[in-house]
């Protein structure tokens, strides 16, 4: 019997790994079973150190050049086989792009079911979930009856919180033979040193009030000072100043960071699906009757061309 | 090359959603149902590979008889028929058994390439269709801004946070799709008309080999509520300069969070 752990990883470990691992541990401590974890990558080597205090008695770690890319085919039946060897009772994953893709494959392969994109997750005799629906206007606790029950959890709505306590035990496991079906061609990966916009501890994100994208610097020099994240609302994207992948919303991205700074946005519903469950809210909008100031905590009413580049200056000044 | 396209019928997030007296589920009288809009971008994408090379397009969905609409939707788009999973009303399904459903029914259709939206906007579980491409041992791909066949492959770009993958699959390939890969056409009107004559076939979970308990919903909603309301809604005021100061404060030295 045990609690498993998906440890997500992008070269290093990925914050949301410590996050599910800090929900594991909990879980595991009030269910009464001991947790372990899973690593897939190529190297978990000068990292263990990281993975302290969590209660994590043992890491099964699969450490391949081959493997330092997401793959189903390589990943699912890893993922599978020691969810059968452990006998896990529950399995928690990260709710990324590629998290999801893992574990709701792994959920086929085993036959049970999984919260995907789940907010928080607790036991209360078995797995409760809560997970937002209909675009985040509904908050469901889904009780998960399957064994092993599976949830992915939403980066940056758990704290990854350790407690005293040592290193885990790595055991180190030969790589399986795997039939690699899918090729991976080629990789594009964010430049170096930009904050990730799901991850993000602040998301500083624009809307068609910047007026154009030779103002867009506006956004991108507010979010550098403090150290944020560049976002964007469906008008920006729609418009083509700035790339899709930067959408928050209903159709683009769903963030849940501690800040969530709001700049000439006027706070659509399809807008407020991605950014709901953000800690604290700021925004900034000349219109006092903004829907944004509805579900903001600190509002500042007023042009986003004098706002914007002040508060910039104001942080760097309180950072200096 | 024949294309299956699964498709959900949803309501319109844009509605709003009261929580029913049970707390368990949402008042749906009055809701307003759609296609999922990803669904759609997968439509689309299968009829521009039909109109490029040829396709039989299948579309492919689970769910009650008003499911139908959506799908003449789709046929109207310029799918060829359809095959509806009818489900009891009332009956509870979960992931699992959903997958299960359209696994066997897709696999009767044999296609080549079966495409669907990466997510349905309901749910948001993003599972269905990885579900059926594992249950049916198909290579897959989530999160697909682009999609390239030739030579009995799919060339994919795979959006992850920050980036994206490459990815060449061998067909038969399960695909789901990410908006901005295509625009989604609206039907005209003589295509509309048309595709009320299109064959849409019914199956059952019994034709298809599954017991209701078989495919019985382990993950249920034991509670529905709103979500947060007390944010603080608090104006700053003062001019630009002080506003922006006590901002900070609040962030930095309130909240703790700067
Ligand atoms: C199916 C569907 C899905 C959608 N998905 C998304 C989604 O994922 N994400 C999303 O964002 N939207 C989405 N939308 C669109 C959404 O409905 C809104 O149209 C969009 O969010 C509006 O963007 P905006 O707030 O930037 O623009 P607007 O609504 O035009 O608001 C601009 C705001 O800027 C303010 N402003 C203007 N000038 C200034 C200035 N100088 N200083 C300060 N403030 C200023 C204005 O007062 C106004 O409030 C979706 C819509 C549909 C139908």
């Amino acid at each position: 019997m045990s609690v498993l752990v998906l440890l997500e990883q992008r070269g290093e470990l990925k914050p949301c790994a410590l996050e599910a691992a800090s929900a594991a541990r909990d879980i595991a401590a009030a269910a009464g079973m001991p947790l372990n974890a899973v690593y897939i990558g190529q190297s978990l080597e000068g990292q263990e150190g990281k993975l302290a205090g969590y209660g994590i008695a043992k890491v099964y770690a699969y450490e391949h050049a081959s493997l330092s890319h997401y793959s189903n085919d390589a990943y699912v039946p890893i993922v599978r086989d020691v969810a059968r060897e452990l006998d896990a009772k529950v399995i928690i994953g990260s709710a990324t792009a590629l998290g999801k893709e893992l574990c709701a494959s792994v959920a086929a392969r085993l036959g049970v079911e999984l919260a995907q994109d789940a907010i928080g997750a607790a036991w209360a005799g078995g797995l409760v979930a809560k997970k937002p629906l209909y675009a985040g206007k509904v908050l469901a606790d889904v009780t998960i009856q399957s064994v092993p029950a599976m949830v992915s959890l939403r980066p940056n709505s758990v704290q990854a919180a350790p407690q005293d306590g040592p290193a885990p035990e790595i055991e180190k496991r030969a790589m399986p033979e795997v039939s690699l079906r899918s090729v991976l061609k080629e990789t594009a990966e964010a430049t170096a040193g930009k904050v990730e916009l799901t991850e993000a501890k602040i998301v500083v994100s624009g809307g068609r009030g910047v007026g154009g994208p030779e103002n867009w610097h506006i956004i991108e020099n507010l979010a550098e000072a403090m150290g944020a994240a560049v976002g964007a609302s469906r008008a920006v994207v729609d418009a083509g100043w700035v790339h899709h992948a930067l959408q928050v919303g209903q159709t683009g991205k769903v963030v849940s960071p501690d800040i969530y700074v709001a700049c000439g946005i006027s706070g659509a519903i399809q807008h407020q699906a991605g950014m709901r469950t953000s800690k604290i809210i700021v925004a900034i909008n000349k219109d006092p009757n903004a829907n944004i100031f509805k579900l903001c905590d600190y509002g500042i009413v007023g042009d986003l061309f004098e706002v914007c580049p002040a508060l910039a200056e104001e942080v760097r000044k309180v950072r200096a | 090359m024949k294309i299956a396209v699964l498709v959900k019928r949803v309501p319109d997030t844009a509605s709003v959603f009261k929580v029913a007296p049970d707390e368990k589920s949402v008042v749906t009288d009055g809701l307003k149902y759609i296609i999922s809009p990803y669904d759609e971008h997968a439509a689309e994408e299968a009829i521009k590979i039909q109109e490029a090379g040829g396709a039989e397009i299948v579309v492919i969905s689970l769910g009650g008889d008003d499911c139908q609409e959506t799908m003449r939707t789709v046929m109207a788009m310029g799918a060829d028929r359809g095959v509806l999973v009818s489900v009891p009303a009332g009956l509870s399904i979960g992931a699992h058994g959903v997958a299960q459903a359209l696994a066997a029914a897709v696999k009767r259709e044999a296609p080549d390439l079966v495409l669907a939206g990466k997510q349905a906007v309901d749910d948001d579980a993003s599972q269905v269709p990885e579900r059926v491409a594992e249950l049916l041992d198909l290579p897959h791909a989530s999160v697909v801004s682009k999609l390239e066949l030739a030579d009995g492959k799919a060339l994919v770009d795979r959006e992850i946070e920050g980036g994206k993958y490459r990815i060449e699959l061998p067909l038969p390939a399960v695909v789901t799709i990410e908006k901005g890969i295509n625009t989604p056409r609206y039907p005209k009107l003589p295509n509309i008309m048309k595709a009320k004559k299109k064959p849409l076939d019914t199956v059952t979970l019994e034709d298809l080999g599954l017991s209701a308990d078989a495919v019985k919903n382990q993950a249920e909603v034991t509670k529905v509520a709103s979500p947060r309301t007390d944010r603080r809604n608090q104006i700053v005021g003062g001019d630009t300069a002080d506003a922006v100061k006590e901002v900070v404060r609040l962030l930095r030295d309130e909240e703790k969070a700067l």
